[in-house]
């Protein structure tokens, strides 16, 4: 008798109304904290790149963190380029990944916790877009990863592949300097960079690669970030050279242990 | 009550021995196999680890035969473009050769393919590697001398055959990554003066990569190859049980037996018993590890080549010469290019491989010894051989390093230009350092086993004696332990004598100075004399 009273409550519990909604509701509100959190690390928040005030606030963070280098009208010195026609998607891409400000001249900036809030990197971008026109921050649309992965496999192969690698796992250049690997780059900064050019990688402007082309590609590198490997472990997705010292340290190493193991019982 | 129960179990058991009998009877009588097992079961089979290092490859050579029979039920090697329909999305309508498509189906579509695949590509590197490994023991301990020298050559040539399979299977899935390793091939063929251009559109049956490469390796993966290595493996394992095997120097070691464990039961067992270990380790591996991840890469397509772009680690040393080469070794003479920048390392290498196929031969000429060695060299105490090795390995490693010296320079920081600097500093200079350093680590090692044979080694236990002097105790080894220290052949350099007709030869003189060359630094071991007045005092 106990038993089935529990088991009564216990389903009616499970039955109440109120639970379906609440359940509803908590899932509305986890994805949708999740969504915002989303876009707007990866595009632009309530950030009017337009207004005066803007560009206002940009500018005298400029003046203060960057005009050493690139000059107070941000037309170059002997430190850093000139700014000017470089446009927004450029500065929000090499603030945005920690590049600039510049730590040291080395053979390439490198990439390092950012220094700035995204609010305060757009103010940048709207200050050096409005300088002279360049290419912009992209809109949402080409950044939601649901794009064609097979056309931007194939693209990425073409196009990326040589200095990034086919799995996006970087490669080097000459003279020190090297294509990073594209795991865990916002999809913002991946259409940035396709657009600007950094350094020492060509601009992919959109009669090269049109901005739907670009979402084929940027779902592609999401795609493989977010899958997971279907042959185990990786090895850093590194190829041969990762497979050749694993067979002779592990394999070969575990092996040899063994026949050590075997020969030593009959002693 | 006893006797009543006892007497059906005998005949029982008596009706199965009868039967075994039978049968045994009915089976030698037709195949005499108990000759065989008799002779072949009484082998002896000394214990150490390094003897088991060929069982490995042989081990892995079967797990490649029985994974890549799976393969074969499901591969097509075949280059006609099908559109990809198969379960992996990212790749899903993309134009592609069927064996590429079928590559995939293997990996995502068939039950236990990707698992069959990664068992046998891993194993692949197993055997390579252990082929390696087993090579460097054969050579370090002076196993291949006298009468092993053909089974030596037999070896290389297993290893030669082993590489060439592993670049023939590594082609078949016509991805981006193969497809670059044979347009690397293609162009050393194309880099063969006048001919070269020909010989390419052979084999590719047109111009690269035409719709031929495929099939054409996979003949050679599946049906030449894999006949040859059994056959070389078949005549390896005879020479071994005709030569016996070797064993490391002890106390009632000599040229004239063999101790350890007969083949019947012990050792076959443990070998049965390592087959499975060895199986276990790849197959553990596999399940684990993902290697080849052709999906990744894509379908092969000339005009993409891929940052990272390696061949599997045994032809890496052949791609690493290639990137060491300095830039601009082209000259044009009589309307052709003659690319030294393709035909120098390729020389350089088939000259290092000749080398070591020939060692054998060359260091019996140069010591002149005739005769028979079942009794190991420990690397010790032949510095001069030793230093030699280890001058190879350094040579090797560095071309081998050469080929990924991309990942070297974006792992570690430093600019391309810097690793490929250093690793051709290291492939000149490095062999010399490696052979000057290893000869004086041997002559040390030499010495000081001679000083422990001859007053034992410091126990670390200080005396006063009643003098007032303090001594340190010495602890004689055992005669077993100073057996091992003090046997093992010495050479003396060579004199150079007149032949028959009172005339030294060029060739004779020639042989005197590598001799002397081989042998002048020596460290000769502790005498019978020495040892005996050693023990006087
Ligand atoms: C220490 C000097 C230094 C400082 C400080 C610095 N930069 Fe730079 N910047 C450089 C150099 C040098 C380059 C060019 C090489 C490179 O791209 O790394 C550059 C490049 C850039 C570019 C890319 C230009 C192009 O051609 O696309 C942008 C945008 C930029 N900087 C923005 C900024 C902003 C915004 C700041 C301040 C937050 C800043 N930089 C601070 C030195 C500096
Ligand atoms: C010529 C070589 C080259 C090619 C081709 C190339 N890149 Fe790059 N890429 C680079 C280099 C070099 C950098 C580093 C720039 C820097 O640090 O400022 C880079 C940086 C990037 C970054 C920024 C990574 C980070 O860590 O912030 C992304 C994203 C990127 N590339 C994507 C692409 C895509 C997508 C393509 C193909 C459409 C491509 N690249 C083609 C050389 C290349």
């Amino acid at each position: 008798m106990i038993r089935s009273t529990k088991k009564k409550t216990k389903k009616t519990g499970r039955r109440h109304p109120m639970a379906t909604v609440a359940l509803v509701a908590i899932g509305l509100i986890v994805t949708g904290a999740a969504y915002a959190g989303f876009s707007n690390s990866s595009a632009i928040a309530e950030v009017d790149l337009q207004a005066q005030s803007t560009i206002d606030e940009g500018q005298k963070l400029f003046a203060s963190n960057c005009a050493t280098c690139h000059g107070i009208q941000a037309d170059g010195t002997d430190e850093g380029p000139s700014l000017i026609g470089v446009g927004a998607a450029s500065t929000h891409f090499q603030v945005g990944t920690g590049r600039m400000p510049l730590a040291f001249q080395g053979p390439q900036g490198m990439v390092k916790p950012k220094q700035f809030t995204e609010e305060q990197t757009l103010q940048l971008a709207a200050y050096v877009a409005s300088l002279a026109p360049g290419p912009g921050i992209p809109e949402a649309q080409y950044l939601d990863g649901d794009g064609d992965v097979a056309n931007g496999g194939e693209l990425f192969r073409v196009n990326c592949a040589m200095c990034h690698n086919v799995a996006g796992a970087g490669g080097a250049l000459t003279e020190g300097k090297w294509a990073p690997k594209l795991s865990g780059v916002a999809s913002v900064h991946i259409y940035e960079a396709m657009a600007t050019g950094p350094q020492n990688m060509p601009v992919f402007n959109n009669a090269n690669i049109s901005s739907d082309e670009k979402r084929d590609i940027i779902s592609y590198l999401k795609y493989l970030e977010n899958s997971t490997s279907v042959g185990g472990f990786k090895l850093g997705s590194l190829g041969p050279v990762a497979e050749g010292l694993f067979i002779w340290i592990i394999g070969l190493g575990a092996v040899v242990a063994l026949t050590v193991w075997v020969t030593a019982k009959s002693n | 009550m006893s006797n009543a129960t006892a007497t059906p179990t005998v005949t029982e058991s008596e009706h199965g021995v009868r039967f075994t009998r039978a049968a045994a009877n009915y089976l030698d009588d037709r195949t005499k196999i108990s000759v065989a097992v008799k002779e072949f079961g009484r082998k002896i089979f000394p214990d150490h680890w390094s003897f088991l290092l060929g069982e490995v490859a042989l081990y892995s050579f079967v797990v490649i035969l029985l994974s890549g029979t799976f393969l074969t039920l499901f591969f097509q090697a075949s280059m006609t473009e099908v559109e990809y329909s198969g379960s992996f999305v990212p790749l899903k309508g993309i134009e592609m050769s069927a064996a590429m498509a079928s590559t995939l189906d293997i990996s995502f579509d068939i039950r236990g393919g990707l698992l069959m695949r990664q068992v046998h590509h891993w194993a692949a590197l197993l055997f390579v590697a252990s082929i390696g490994l087993h090579m460097l023991r054969i050579f370090f301990t002076g196993a291949f001398r006298k009468p092993r020298e053909l089974n030596w050559v037999i070896g290389f040539v297993l290893f030669v055959l082993a590489m060439a399979e592993g670049f023939t299977g590594y082609s078949l899935p016509d991805d981006l990554l193969s497809g670059n390793g044979l347009r690397i091939i293609d162009g050393i063929i194309k880099g063969i003066p006048i001919v070269g251009t020909w010989i390419s559109f052979l084999l590719f049956g047109g111009e690269f990569p035409g719709n031929d490469i495929v099939g054409r390796l996979y003949s050679m993966h599946i049906m030449l190859l894999p006949a040859l290595v059994i056959v070389f493996i078949a005549l390896h394992l005879v020479f071994v049980v005709v030569h016996k095997h070797t064993q490391f120097p002890g106390a009632g070691r000599t040229n004239n037996n063999v101790v350890g464990f007969p083949v019947l039961p012990v050792y076959a067992a443990k070998a049965g018993g390592f087959f499975f270990v060895v199986f276990g380790v790849i197959v553990l591996i596999a399940s684990l590890f993902s290697i080849n991840p052709v999906w990744n890469y894509g379908p092969y397509d000339p005009s993409p080549v891929s940052a990272g772009t390696q061949p599997d680690w045994y032809i890496g040393f052949a791609d690493g010469a290639l990137r060491l080469v300095p830039p601009g070794w082209e000259t044009e003479w009589f309307g052709f290019t003659w690319s030294w920048n393709i035909l120098v390392p390729i020389g350089v290498i088939l000259i290092f491989l000749v080398m070591v196929v020939l060692y054998p031969f060359i260091e019996g000429w140069v010591t002149g010894d005739k005769r028979e060695h079942h009794i190991l060299d420990r690397p010790r105490n032949a510095p001069t051989r030793t230093a030699i090795g280890a001058a190879g390995v350094t040579f090797y490693a560095a071309m081998w390093a050469g080929a990924s010296s991309d990942i070297v320079a974006t792992h570690f920081q430093m600019s391309m230009e810097g690793v490929i600097h250093s690793l051709q500093f290291a492939l000149i200079v490095g062999p010399f350092i490696a052979y000057a350093l290893t000869k004086r680590i041997c002559l040390g090692l030499q010495k000081k086993d001679k000083s422990i044979a001859l007053h034992g080694y410091e126990s670390g236990r200080i005396v006063r004696l009643p003098g007032g002097e303090y001594v340190e105790v010495h602890k004689q080894v055992t005669d077993y332990e100073r057996w091992v220290l003090v046997n093992y052949n010495e050479y003396k350099p060579l004199m150079v004598r007149p032949n028959d007709e009172g005339k030294i030869t060029g060739g004779q003189r020639f042989r005197g100075v590598l001799s002397r060359w081989f042998f002048e630094d020596r460290v000769s071991p502790a005498t019978q004399s020495e040892l005996d007045s050693e023990s006087h005092h």
